[in-house]
């Protein structure tokens, strides 16, 4: 196929991006912003960046949010990989299809239910609120995340491999995890990185099941721009979305090479 | 020549040892009984009986979906049979899981693991079994020079090419030195020049180590090459098992007759039938065809003469003899094949009969060309007459 830019194709391109990344680079240049007026340039400073450093209440919420999301990937990760390889591996148990129907079921859930009916949850079973409800929350709408990829990894993967593994006498736990994990294992990291870049970005499901102490840095930003956006929020903002892109970049980057490698081994 | 009797394989020369199936003292290495595979109501192998001895190198041959790979997965213990009882060496294999059995396999697609380093791949089986690190270094360094891959040991799979990849997957299923090596379509990846080089190499290393192959392959060359018997199936069965020899020379049916080799067969009655000689009468050839070689039929009965192109000579003159055994007709196709010519004659009844001969003069000066009319003719021990 020809791929050249014709003028038309260039300015469908330059509105369909700065539709989508217009008002993020606002919230970028902002954050660059000399002036306390959010909206009136004032000059290039980095003032903003120093005064969010010295915010403790902002960075009491990024350090909660960062653990959250550590804890939250980490037991999506086990979890999700698990339901994965049923899924891929046992095509035929009874009750699959509600099982797969419940494993993806969070990814369409509306925030709202999933949040309201974790709280209802945890206040039934009277548990105190805070960190941990947090993470679980997380943990169980990033599972089903984490599912997706693993069940789509596995459905590539030569069972051929772990054919050729049991041959010559690992028993088939052992093939689990001396070949299946280590070749799926870029699926895993781009699997866990996106759970830890979704527990990064919530607000709604945080803002149901959190409790005394557990603030979480989007949470806490959303209190603040009630208030009046200050540059200090574009700044700690801008923080946050370049963790974000980081993290989906490493995950993209990561499932590419896989796959560029995999080309080479065909060719 | 005395006439043998079709069940026994031919009697005449003294028996070498190398030949335990002849031997009704041998045990068997593998003992295949009645085994039956069922998927979903698609029977994948019907009633299977097999013995398979040390030291055999034994070929599965048929066409594709003729269940040799499901045979070849029921002993490596991927499936389980239906019913019906594999044994080896000895011991009942159901329900032992394959990282029990002492066979190893070398798949079709090879199965190298594309995180390890080509030592890692083919010391795999032996870490499994908890050999101390050293005595596994110098073992794949012997695996790896038998299989003359010595100096690409830290590749991985991806940096090697396809024939370099069968050496690291034959290598890493060899290393155990199991009782049975499975190898699946071994050669299939490789062109024509490396697969026949390594089929020799293949027979060698069974050879040196002393070990039992069994290589499920489609194509009937390579299994004449490396085989010392073969069982050839079809739709789940074994046709005929037999050596190489016995195999062409005495097919047990049309089947076995057309899938190994070319054959001229002739549609006809049995004229007459005896212990050591067999007379069909063929409309199609016009003649009649006397066999030295006896079977059991009844005058009258409805039976095939298979006839090897390269069996048939060709002539512009007839020969003395023209009683049986000889047919007439015209050239009206030839296949140079350099050392060979294939000529395709067709009789005065429209059968077109093949008949390959060496070119011992040069081509230029055509003994034999197109339109020549031409007699054909062959000895009683040239044909088998079968009545399947």
């Amino acid at each position: 196929m020809k791929s050249g830019f014709t003028p038309a194709t260039v300015l469908a391109l330059t509105c369909g991006f700065a539709f989508l990344y217009l008002p993020i680079l606002l919230l970028v240049a902002f954050s660059f912003n000399e002036s306390r007026l959010v909206t009136v340039w004032g000059g290039f400073s980095l003032k903003w960046y120093g005064e969010m450093l010295r915010n403790r209440q902002l960075m009491d919420a990024a350090w909660v949010t960062v653990r959250i999301g550590l804890v939250s990937a980490s037991l999506a990760l086990v979890l999700g990989t698990l339901a994965g390889v049923t899924l891929a591996r046992f095509t035929r148990f009874p009750g699959r299809t509600v099982f797969s129907g419940l494993v993806f079921a969070p990814l369409v859930m509306p925030e709202v239910i999933t949040g309201l009916s974790l709280l209802l949850l945890f206040v039934s079973l009277g548990w105190a609120r805070g960190f941990w409800t947090v993470a679980v929350a997380h943990t169980t709408f990033a599972s089903a995340y984490v599912a997706v990829i693993v069940q789509s990894r596995l459905l590539t993967f030569d069972i051929i491999l772990e054919e050729a593994a049991m041959d010559l006498g690992a028993s088939p736990l052992k093939t689990f995890f001396v070949i299946t994990l280590p070749v799926i294992a870029p699926a895993l990291i781009s699997g866990w990185l996106l759970a830890f870049t979704l527990s990064l970005d919530d607000l709604v499901i945080a803002s149901f099941t959190t409790g005394p102490g557990a603030t979480t840095l989007p949470m806490r930003i959303y209190s603040q721009v009630r208030l009046g956006v200050t540059p200090e929020i574009n700044a700690v903002s801008t923080v946050l979305i370049g963790f974000v892109t980081l993290g989906v970049i490493t995950a993209t980057l990561i499932q590419k090479r896989r796959f560029a490698e995999g080309q080479k081994r065909k060719a | 020549m005395p006439a043998p009797d079709p069940p026994p394989a031919p009697a005449s020369e003294a028996r070498l040892p190398a030949e335990p199936w002849n031997d009704p003292k041998a045990t068997p290495l593998i003992k295949i009984r009645n085994v039956i595979k069922r998927f979903d109501g698609f029977v994948a192998v019907d009633d299977v009986w097999l013995d398979i001895y040390k030291g055999e190198f034994f070929s599965l041959l048929g066409p594709s979906g003729c269940g040799k790979t499901t045979l070849l997965r029921l002993l490596a213990g991927f499936e389980q049979p239906t019913s019906g009882t594999i044994e080896i060496d000895g011991v009942d294999m159901a329900g032992v899981p394959p990282h029990r059995r002492p066979v190893n396999m070398m798949f079709q697609s090879y199965a190298l693991f594309p995180h390890m380093t080509v030592e890692q791949n083919v010391g795999f089986g032996l870490k499994q079994e908890h050999v101390p690190r050293r005595e596994i270094s110098r073992r794949v360094g012997e695996m790896l020079e038998l299989v003359q891959l010595a100096d690409l040991g830290r590749r991985r799979p991806h940096q090697l090419s396809g024939g370099q990849k069968q050496r690291v997957a034959l290598a890493r299923a060899l290393i155990k030195r199991p009782k049975l090596l499975l190898l699946d379509e071994p050669l299939g990846a490789l062109d024509r020049r490396l697969r026949e080089q390594t089929q020799f190499e293949l027979v060698n290393i069974q050879e040196t180590l002393g070990l039992t192959f069994i290589i499920v392959t489609h194509d009937q060359d390579e299994a004449m090459t490396v085989s010392t018997r073969i069982a050839i199936m079809d739709r789940g069965r074994t046709v005929q098992v037999g050596t190489p020899g016995e195999i062409y020379e005495y097919p047990n049916s049309l089947y076995v007759a057309g899938f190994v080799g070319d054959v001229n067969v002739f549609e006809g009655r049995v004229v007459e039938a005896g212990k050591d000689h067999v007379t069909v009468r063929s409309p199609e050839s016009g003649c009649d065809i006397y066999t030295d070689r006896g079977i059991d039929a009844v005058p009258g009965q409805e039976a095939y003469a298979a006839i090897r192109p390269e069996k048939i000579e060709i002539g512009k003159a007839p020969p003395a003899d023209a009683r049986f055994n000889c047919v007439t007709g015209r050239v009206f196709d030839i296949a140079y094949l350099g050392s060979l010519s294939t000529y395709h004659v067709r009789l005065a009844t429209g059968e077109v009969v093949k008949v390959s001969a060496a070119n011992r003069s040069r081509l230029v000066e055509r003994p034999i060309t197109w339109e020549d009319q031409v007699w054909l003719w062959w000895p009683p021990s040239a044909s088998v007459v079968l009545l399947s």
